[in-house]
Formats: C-alpha cells, sequence, structure tokens
C-alpha cells in the first residue's frame, strides 16, 4: 500500500516534470514560415474546449469569423475569412501558428496574436483600462491553443 | 434539404443587407435634411466617401433621431437650458448674464476644437475655463451629465450644419499628433481606430456593426447606458477594448485625437445631438 502511494507519487512528480518540460513559453516558439511543428503544451487539444474557446473569453474568435460548425451560438463577425474548411487550407502546424501569431503569415493583419507576450503598445491590464502590470500571460495559455487547434483541425468540407 | 437552401439564401440576403451602410435619408422634424454621406475630405486616404454613423445603425435606433419629441437627448438640452439660466459661482452670473442666449453659438461646434492662444481647446475646455473666470463656479466633471448637456445645448445650435474644423496652420502639429494615435496598434490586441473604423466599416465584429467612427453626433445619447456619452469617453472605451492602457479624459493626447477625427468628419452634418444604440 505504502509502495503504491509511493510510485503514484513519483509518477505524478515524473509526469508534472515532463508536462514543465514541454510546454513551450511564448517567447521560446519556433517558427518555420509560419507554422509550429511541436505541441505548445505537450498534451493533445481537446476539441469541445477548443469550440469553448472559439466563444468566449480571450478567444473570443467568432467576433471575427465566421464558422458554421458553431452556428448555434449567435453573431459571428466577418473581419476575417470564413473558417469552413480552415483544416483543408492549412496543416495542423499551420493552424498552430496562425493561432500563435498570425503576423507572421499576414504580417499586417488584424488578427491579434494569442501566444505572445512582448512588442505591446500601451499594454493594459486586460480590459480594465488601466496600466498592466507585472509579468505578461499571452491571451490564450499553451493548452487553450492546442484545444483550438484541436477544433480547427476539425473544420472539413467535402 | 430545401430548408437548408432557403436558410443559405435568407443568411446570404440578410448578410448583404449588413454590409455597408444603409440607403436611408435622415431629414430631422420633417424639415431640416442632413448630410449624412459626402466625398471624403482630401487630407483622408483611407476612403472616397464619408457616412454618418447613424447610417449603419437599425432602423428603430435611426427612428428615434428623427424627431425631437422621440429624441431621448432632449431632455437633456433642456436640463441645459435651465443650467444656462441659472446663477452659479462667486461671481453671481449664469452664462445668459454675458450671453444672449445659446442661439448666439450657431456654427461654433462645427469648427470644434480649434487652437486659441497656442492652446488645443475643445468646448469642454471653452465652458470650464468661462466658469472659472468669469463666473467663479467650480469647473464641471468632463463626462459628467451638466457639462455634457450643455455641449449637447451648443452643439444643436450648429446642427445641420457641415463639420470644418481647421487642421492647417497653428493646429497642424496637434492634428499629425493625433493621426499617428488614429493609426497606432495600441494594447495586447494590437488594434488601432482604423483597423476598425476605416479598414473595416460596415462589417460585423461580433454583434456590433462597425461605422467609420465619426463624432458629428457627440455627445450621442447612448441607449444601451441612457445617456449622454462624451466624444473622450467613446476613445477610452474604444482603447480600452484592445486591451490597453487608455489615455484620460481631458488629456492633451485626446485633444489631439478630437481634432483629429472631427476633421475626418470634415463635410458631414452636425448631429448633435445623436442617438446610438
Ligand atoms: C480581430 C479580428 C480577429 C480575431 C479576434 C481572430 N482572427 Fe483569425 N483572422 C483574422 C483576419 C483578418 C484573418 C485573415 C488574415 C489576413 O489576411 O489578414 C484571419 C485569419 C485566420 C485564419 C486563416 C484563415 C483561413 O481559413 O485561411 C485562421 C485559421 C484563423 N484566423 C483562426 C482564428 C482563431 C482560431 C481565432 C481565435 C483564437 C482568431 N482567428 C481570432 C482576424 C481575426
Ligand atoms: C476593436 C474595434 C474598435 C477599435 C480598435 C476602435 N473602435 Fe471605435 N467603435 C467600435 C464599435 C464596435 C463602435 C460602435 C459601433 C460604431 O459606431 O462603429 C465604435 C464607435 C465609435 C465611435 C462612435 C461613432 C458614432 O457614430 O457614434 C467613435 C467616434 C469611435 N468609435 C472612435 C474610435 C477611435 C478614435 C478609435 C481609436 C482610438 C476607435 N474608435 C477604435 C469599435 C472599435
Amino acid at each position: 500500500m505504502k509502495y503504491l502511494a509511493i510510485v503514484c507519487i513519483s509518477a505524478y512528480f515524473a509526469l508534472t516534470i515532463m508536462a514543465g518540460s514541454t510546454e513551450i513559453a511564448p517567447e521560446d516558439v519556433v517558427y518555420e514560415d509560419g507554422a509550429v511543428d511541436v505541441s505548445l503544451s505537450g498534451t493533445a487539444g481537446d476539441i469541445s474546449a477548443g469550440a469553448e474557446i472559439m466563444n468566449k473569453g480571450a478567444g473570443n474568435c467568432i467576433a471575427c469569423h465566421q464558422v458554421t460548425a458553431l452556428q448555434h451560438i449567435p453573431f459571428h463577425g466577418e473581419i476575417g475569412p470564413s473558417l469552413d474548411g480552415a483544416a483543408n487550407r492549412w496543416t495542423v502546424a499551420e493552424l498552430r501558428g496562425l493561432v500563435a501569431n498570425a503576423k507572421i503569415w499576414f504580417p499586417e493583419t488584424m488578427m491579434p496574436a494569442f501566444y505572445k507576450v512582448d512588442g505591446f503598445i500601451r499594454l493594459g491590464d486586460a480590459y480594465t483600462g488601466k496600466a498592466h502590470d507585472g509579468e505578461v500571460q499571452p491571451l490564450l495559455t499553451a493548452q487553450q491553443i492546442e484545444d483550438v487547434v484541436a477544433f480547427l483541425a476539425t473544420l472539413k468540407e467535402e | 434539404m430545401r430548408v437548408a437552401i432557403v436558410a443559405t439564401i435568407v443568411c446570404f440576403v440578410s448578410s448583404l443587407v449588413l454590409a455597408g451602410p444603409d440607403d436611408d435619408n435622415l431629414t430631422i422634424n420633417g424639415e431640416l435634411e442632413m448630410i449624412t454621406e459626402t466625398v471624403a475630405p482630401t487630407h483622408l486616404e483611407g476612403f472616397d466617401v464619408i457616412y454618418s454613423g447613424w447610417r449603419f445603425r437599425t432602423d428603430e435606433t435611426q427612428s428615434l433621431q428623427i424627431d425631437d419629441f422621440d429624441n431621448p437627448a432632449m431632455i437633456f438640452v433642456d436640463k441645459a437650458i435651465d443650467l444656462f439660466n441659472t446663477v452659479d459661482g462667486t461671481e453671481g452670473k449664469a452664462c445668459v448674464s454675458c450671453h444672449e442666449g445659446p442661439e448666439q453659438f450657431v456654427g461654433l461646434s462645427a469648427s470644434m476644437p480649434k487652437v486659441i492662444d497656442g492652446k488645443l481647446t475643445v468646448m469642454e475646455d471653452l465652458i470650464n475655463s468661462h466658469r472659472a473666470e468669469v463666473m467663479g463656479a467650480e469647473a464641471w466633471k468632463w463626462s459628467g451629465e451638466d457639462m455634457q448637456s450643455m455641449i449637447a445645448l451648443i452643439g444643436l445650435q450648429s446642427r445641420g450644419m457641415p463639420v470644418n474644423v481647421a487642421i492647417d496652420g497653428e493646429a497642424a502639429p496637434f492634428w499629425e499628433q493625433g493621426k499617428e494615435m488614429y493609426y497606432t496598434r495600441y494594447g495586447q490586441l494590437e488594434l488601432s481606430c482604423a483597423n476598425c473604423h476605416e479598414q473595416n466599416y460596415g462589417n460585423m465584429i461580433r454583434a456590433d456593426h462597425l461605422s467609420q467612427g465619426h463624432t458629428n453626433g457627440f455627445p450621442t445619447y447612448r441607449l444601451k447606458q441612457a445617456k449622454l456619452i462624451s466624444r473622450h469617453n467613446r476613445f477610452r472605451g474604444c482603447i480600452r477594448d484592445t486591451r490597453a492602457e487608455t489615455f484620460a479624459e481631458g488629456s492633451d493626447e485626446f485633444r489631439a485625437l478630437e481634432l483629429y477625427v472631427a476633421s475626418r468628419s470634415n463635410g458631414l452634418s452636425v448631429e448633435t445631438p445623436a442617438v446610438r444604440q
């Protein structure tokens, strides 16, 4: 029993260390022609969590994009292209790069960089209008990026 | 299957309707014809035609601006008429002690902001300096009800006249500063005024139908907030929404931005007080 507990605890630590070592910080992401080959979190993305992020919080992708698969959610924007069939146009590595920092593919794009922590002008503290203080968090976490990418990878058209 | 086709057609048609300004004409009280669409001033590179924000609103919101009896901002105009006649401050004076009546200010709002004695001056400055220097009265809060009601009353005297602010001479450096701000991508979302109001007017951003972001209707009565909204308050909200540190209402930065944004509306009718969603 005691032995089992020790095994469990050490397995837990081994896993967290692994997870810690495989998570790539925003500054360390390597873009090849705008694409990012490796998972940012080291853990597979969750499609339904990704769909949530498309609609809510700092993701809010449908503020700018129309997505037929998310038709049950009201008010899709018209700023960016429809994401229907995005997985036909882009590989998973390219989708990851686009969500993390679309400005590498499209330098002038209006699309925010969701996994970036520097280079901002008058960075605020979320939506308070006040100055930001302390360590900068990217708009989405590594795992949230993976979740969104997993969702985007389902957007295929015949 | 048939249902799906019909639904697609309906969606397509409604998105066509939403894109861009509508074709409605604005005539107030059945007699005052407003210019809600005109050739863009030559100093504007972004587009050829400018449209009032009124043209991007729903028929329901638009209708509230067609007749002054329906315009919820008029309550504040009435309050400002009372204020105009009310003595305030240590000198025992009211506005009416020096000015015959609000009618004296015909055309003033159409040309504001302007440089006075080397300082870029907006209407709030004029009002508060008269209160302090002539009346010995306390300054009004920038976006407070008294201040914005008075600006609405003064603006109403120019309603229908084309916006015509000067951008040359002494105004030039302030105008340049405002322009620079207009194209700066602020905040964690890295968005400039131009991203939304120049490149994407007519498009939906989530539930909002983007206009060209003109200030010719300010202070506007905003239905969502049920009160008059100042120009600087609107700027603050738009910058805050980019996850940026905003500038303060009444800051020199916002004065400069106000001049630049007003100059983009040169040629559109003053609509003060307009109604927006
Ligand atoms: C403020 C607007 C905006 C937001 C928010 C936004 N995007 Fe975009 N996106 C764009 C624009 C504009 C483009 C087109 C690129 C260009 O030419 O500028 C684009 C392009 C894309 C593309 C490539 C389009 C294609 O199908 O070829 C993908 C994929 C994408 N966005 C995904 C997302 C996801 C996922 C999110 C949220 C996590 C998101 N976007 C949030 C504006 C936005
Ligand atoms: C993220 C998008 C976004 C950005 C960036 C943005 N705005 Fe706006 N703005 C809006 C929305 C949405 C509205 C309400 C709908 C409309 O009138 O366009 C609005 C409304 C306005 C209005 C009121 C227009 C009217 O007719 O009443 C003005 C003025 C304005 N914005 C100016 C600015 C200025 C100046 C900047 C830059 C400092 C700016 N906006 C940046 C989204 C934005």
